[in-house]
């Protein structure tokens, strides 16, 4: 009788020890959109599929995106982004891996806008860096959304800008995160 | 008794474990990195990826390439032959030669598979207008197809005086002057690699009958074309066509061009070695007296710069 209730207890043990993995969020048309602005020329473009996961638990994060997939006002603009700076056929993918490290005080009962600390590896054009930045999680009945914003400078990811439109493209490009998530059931 | 030990053991080490698991912080457990890779997959499936920039630019050299300007840019063009190499050093290989022909012209594009143009050039005093339109473009994932293909039609006329008409090739006074020509072109183009691009043309001549002397006015003609970049900016390109024999008019020569182009955001230059001094596709197809054996070739450059008119739609 008492083997069976311990059995049972370690069954139901297991059971929530994998439920804690299984915080999984998730979306397929977050948006992420960068600005760059110079004297002589204000530039900006939007991606609407960008896909982003999020472990409610462990505080996991990934973000995965098509370079091509930026959306550009000007058309020739879109065509030199993905030929000449980002070379999108060598490297169609741009990604995040890192961890919202303060994951911890979110709880997702409590409605409300929690300011988190995020770390991880950004990889753009073939190069990884580690990164750290702020972002707000605001839930609210259950759903999750997230926003961010920080700079990318050109050169930590070996982009070259030809010194003909260096006074059109900015150095350091502010990027935008904005995502609603959905609950992986 | 052995068997609730060992439970509770793996119960306190799945714990230990999953604590642990939670302050890694630069780990991505198992199932997000899964979940992860099944959307990418699903989203490649979905995902149709067009070739892009098959040719850096929508001519090769002096004919149609199979790209087309994106809806509601404009693209205006200056082109330039100087005269022949033969006129040697006396004339600077050509850049001191009179006449020398100039072409302007004004290209749209409608939609993103649609585009029409307009331009003067000076030679016999030809207008040009064509539109090209593209069939299907090169692409791989949800669609696929291996190559772009495009339709392009142009009618050029010569406004030449009647006195200005080589005598030679003035028809009699009993046949009616006809200044209109109209070109047919099927462009069909593979881009096999991120640098290199082969284009053919299956082509339709129909000559008007006071610039050339032609024998046969409605020609055939099959055109090939190809383009290799030679860094992130710069291409070269060749273009050559081929007459059917039968119909090729007498003294009349195959063009054949060499091009490099540059491509600095929103201009295009191109420095190009050609063996024809004309300009409009009629021209240059079928009625290049030029020669490369003769050292006829010359010298010759294209400017393209494009302005976007209004915003650009999804």
């Amino acid at each position: 009788m008492k083997r069976g209730i311990i059995i049972l207890l370690f069954i139901i043990f297991c059971c929530s020890y994998c439920n804690s993995y299984g915080q999984l969020y998730f979306t397929k048309n977050g948006r992420i959109s960068f600005f760059s602005k110079t004297g002589l020329e204000n530039i900006s473009a939007d991606n609407n599929q960008v896909l982003s996961v999020v472990n409610m638990e462990t505080g996991a994060l990934q973000f995965s995106l098509l370079n091509n997939a930026f959306f550009f006002p000007k058309a020739k603009m879109q065509e030199d982004f993905n030929e000449n700076y980002m070379e999108s056929d060598k490297y169609p993918k741009s990604t995040f891996k890192g961890i919202i490290t303060d994951i911890g005080t979110i709880n997702l009962n409590n409605d409300g806008n929690y300011h988190v600390h995020v770390k991880g590896d950004l990889t753009i054009h073939g190069v990884t860096k580690n990164i750290t930045t702020t972002g707000d999680l605001i839930i609210k009945n259950g759903n999750i959304s997230a926003t961010a914003s920080f700079k990318v400078l050109l050169t930590d990811y070996n982009i070259k800008i030809p010194t003909i439109v260096t006074d059109k493209i900015a150095k350091d490009i502010t990027v935008t995160v904005s995502c609603n998530y959905e609950k992986k059931l | 008794m052995s068997l609730i030990k060992f439970l509770l053991l793996t119960t306190a080490l799945l714990n230990i474990y999953n604590k642990t698991g939670a302050q890694d912080t630069t780990r991505i457990a198992g199932s997000d990195a899964t979940l992860m890779s099944q959307l990418e997959t699903q989203e490649a499936k979905n995902e149709t990826n067009y070739a892009a920039a098959t040719f850096k630019y929508t001519h090769v050299i002096d004919g149609q390439s199979v790209e087309n300007l994106p809806a509601r840019v404009l693209d205006v063009r200056i082109l330039h032959r100087f005269g022949p190499l033969s006129s040697g050093l006396y004339n600077f290989f050509g850049l001191d030669y009179s006449p020398f022909n100039v072409k302007i012209g004004f290209e749209y594009g409608i939609t993103n598979n649609f585009m029409i143009g307009v331009a003067h050039s000076g030679y016999n005093k030809t207008y040009d207008a064509f539109f090209k339109l593209r069939l299907l473009r090169q692409s791989t994932g949800a669609i696929k197809s291996p190559v772009t293909v495009s339709f392009a039609s142009t009618v050029a006329i010569s406004t030449l005086k009647p006195s200005q008409i080589d005598p030679a090739v003035k028809p009699d006074p009993t046949t009616k002057i006809d200044r209109a020509s109209y070109v047919l072109q099927l462009l069909a183009a593979r881009k096999f690699s991120e640098g290199f691009a082969l284009q053919l043309m299956p082509t339709f001549v129909h000559a008007d009958n006071i610039s050339f002397l032609h024998n046969k006015h409605d020609i055939f003609a099959i055109g090939i074309a190809g383009r290799q970049k030679l860094s992130k900016r710069i291409n070269f390109n060749a273009e050559y066509y081929y007459q059917l024999p039968d119909m090729k008019a007498p003294g009349a020569h195959n063009v054949l061009s060499f091009g490099i182009n540059i491509g600095t955001g929103g201009h295009v230059f191109e420095l190009l070695f050609s063996n024809s001094f004309g300009l409009t596709e009629k021209q240059f197809i079928t009625e290049t007296p030029g020669r490369w054996d003769n050292a006829d070739a010359l010298f010759g450059f294209n400017i393209s710069r494009v302005f976007q008119l209004g915003k650009k739609h999804k």
